[in-house]
Parts: structure tokens; sequence; C-alpha cells
């Protein structure tokens, strides 16, 4: 390193399954421009002081969604957070909370993929039209029901910071439900029924104490606790007007 | 994949739960305030307000009983869904047992309320 140059410590928790029997933290020391993301700064330790550690990032500018990491215990998208805003103090990386750890910063997003499966995340018409038909036609009120809620990037920060996912895994969770709410609110879409069940289950909406830090932490202001919370009421009146109104979600 | 889906009976809870916390921010520090300062106090209301008499009749009254019972009943149904999950929060997973204490006292509760202002005659 050059003569006068500034550093800054960066603490990353360590873990090859292959050596390690848990996680352990491991300090590096960087320089330090005040332009640096902390993503950048990881970056540096990989290419410079060790190989071995290993991270995701794709599109450095918070659009791929795979970046994400707790810095300094708060879940972040690397990418977007910079290392100036910490500077001089050491700055602390690890893993997403309340994810298995495949490696270093790596998380086992599995769990997840499959609750995206389970959300029928796609249109399922209303009713079926033929080409010759044309587009499904929207009002501007219409795109406003969902548009917020479609620009989730699945980066799963809001995982790491609901505290009721992170005491019961099997719940379907923030980003997952909001996705869920993204295409229950889409005029052209006749799924709602089926998805219902899940929202209505055991697993679902009724595991959320409205926390709320899941919509403090996303980058892309999806706001899911409000798509969860909407859920609560929708799942209530379906509860209980299910006798009166035969159409009802799950039984 | 698609697992057996269990309907949850949550509904139940949090409507008495979201029913009792509208309540009690509604007139919960009113109540207070009357109850609590204004009435044993002597301040701005007459100090007979909360006399026997009056309560009694209050609360022999159709409107007066339904009020007493929706707040006692209410109030604890609220109070019973915040502290089991709660206790869920900080780490106390009792399940079913914390369950049954936490909502089987709002239901006693409920219950003596009902009784005694069915005893108190009309
Ligand atoms: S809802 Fe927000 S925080 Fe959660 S995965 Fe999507 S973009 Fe990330
Ligand atoms: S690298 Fe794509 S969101 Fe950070």
């Amino acid at each position: 390193m050059a003569e006068g140059q500034k550093t800054i410590e960066i603490e990353v928790l360590r873990y090859h399954p292959e050596n390690d029997t848990e996680p352990h933290a491991q300090v590096f020391e960087i320089p330090f421009t005040d332009d640096m993301s902390v993503l950048q700064g990881v970056q540096y330790i990989k290419d410079h002081l060790d190989g071995s550690l290993s991270f995701r990032w794709s599109c450095r500018m918070a659009i791929c969604g795979s970046c994400g990491m707790m810095i300094n215990g708060v879940p972040s998208l690397s990418c977007q957070t910079f290392l100036r805003d910490y500077y001089p103090a050491r700055v602390r990386v690890e893993a997403l909370a309340h994810f298995p750890i495949e490696r270093d910063l790596v998380v086992n997003m599995e769990g997840f993929i499959e609750k995206l499966e389970s959300i029928q995340p796609y249109i399922i018409p209303r009713e079926a039209r033929t080409l010759s038909e044309g587009e499904y036609l929207q009002t501007p009120e219409q795109l406003g029901a969902y548009e917020q809620f479609s620009s989730c990037i699945n980066c799963l920060l809001c995982y790491a910071a609901c505290p009721q996912f992170g005491l019961n895994s099997r719940f379907v969770g923030p980003a997952a439900l909001a996705l869920l709410h993204r295409y229950n609110a889409d005029s052209r879409d006749g799924g709602k029924a089926e998805r219902m069940e899940l929202v209505n289950s055991e697993d679902g909406v009724f595991n959320c104490t409205a926390v709320g830090y899941c919509s403090e932490v996303c980058p892309k202001h999806v706001d899911p606790a409000n798509a969860v919370n909407q859920n609560k009421t929708n799942s209530a009146i379906d509860y209980f007007l299910r006798f009166l109104a035969p159409k009802g979600g799950a039984r | 994949m698609k697992p057996t889906l269990k309907r949850s009976n949550a509904p139940i809870f949090w409507a008495l739960f979201g029913a009792g916390g509208m309540l009690s921010a509604l007139i919960g520090p009113m109540l207070v305030f009357i109850t609590g300062l204004a009435v044993p106090l002597g301040l701005l209301l007459p100090a007979d307000t909360m006399s026997y008499a009056h309560v009694l009749a209050f609360a022999r009254n159709w409107a007066g009983k339904a009020f007493i019972l929706a707040v006692i009943a209410l109030f604890l149904w609220h109070a019973a869904h915040r502290i089991f999950h709660s206790l869920h929060d900080v780490g106390v997973h009792a399940g079913t047992g914390a369950k049954l204490v936490c909502y089987g006292l709002a239901l006693v509760g409920t219950v003596i309320a009902a009784w005694a202002l069915l005893a108190v005659g009309f």
C-alpha cells in the first residue's frame, strides 16, 4: 500500500464448511477512498488479500438483488452502502441473517425459491383471450393497485429483517407475500382463490406481528409489510364470510 | 410441490385483538382519566359520578351492559394476543400451553364479566 494511503478495517464472517465447524470473524485492512462501496471493499479483499472469500454480486447498481449482506448488523445491499459512512471505524459484514450459510457471505436461498414457486408468480388469466382479441387493457388505477409490489428484486433483505421468519422459517415471508399480492391485485388475474389458500394457512400472513422492519430495509420501496397487512384483512374477511360467499379461498 | 395447507384460525384472535386495540385507543385514556384521576380527585365531574347508585343503574341498562362487556372483554383479548406474541418474540415458545393460558384468561374474564352483568339484574 502506498505511503499515506488511508485504510479501513473490514471484519468478515467466514465459513468454509469443509474446514470450519462454525463461522468465525476475520479482519482485513484495505485501502480506503471515499467513493468505495462495501461491495468494492470485499472485492478488494478477494482480488488482493484472500481469493477464497465468497460472496454474490452482479450489477453493482442495486438492480440485481444478489449482493445482500448484514452490514454492522443491518440487512443492506453492499453495492449501495458506502464505506465512508463508517470510516474510520471498522465495518462488520456477515451473511444475511435467518438463512443457512453456504460459504462465507453466500446464503442458501432454496427455501425462498420454493416459496416463490408456491405463490404462482405469474398471471393466471381471468378469462382466456385469443391473439386476435388483442392485449389486455388496464387503467392507470388498475396498474396503481399492484405496481409498487412488482418492483421486488428478490434481495432477501426483508427476510433477514423479519424476526418472525427468524423464528419460523416456514412463514411465507415478506417478499413472497408482496409478490403474491402483486398478482392477486392485478385486474387481469383470476388466480386469487388459489393463492388465498397460502395466505390463509398456518404458514401465511398471520405469522406477521406488524414489526415493519422489512419495509424499512427494502431497497426498492416495495413495502412488503403493507401487502402482508392488507392480506390479513382479506384473509379475516374470507374467514368470516366464506360461508356466505361460496367462492372464498381455502376451506 | 404442493404441501397440504392447514387453514389458520388466527383471524378469530386477530379480529378480537384488532377490535380491542381500536377500542382501547379510542376510549382507554379517557377511561383512565375519569376513573383514575377525575373522580378520585374530584376534578371537573360531579362528586357522585361514580357513586354506587349511578354505576349500578348504568350496569342495569342494556347499553351500559354492552359497553362494560365490550371494554372488559375486548381489552382482555387484545392483551392476551399481545402477551402471547410478545412471549414468542422474547423466545418463549410455549406454543399451545402459552396460547391456552393467554387466551384462556381472556375467555375466563369475558365469562365472569358477562355473568356479573347478568347477575346485577335489569
Ligand atoms: S421486498 Fe424489498 S427487501 Fe424484500 S426481497 Fe423484495 S426488494 Fe428485497
Ligand atoms: S450487485 Fe446487484 S444489487 Fe448489489
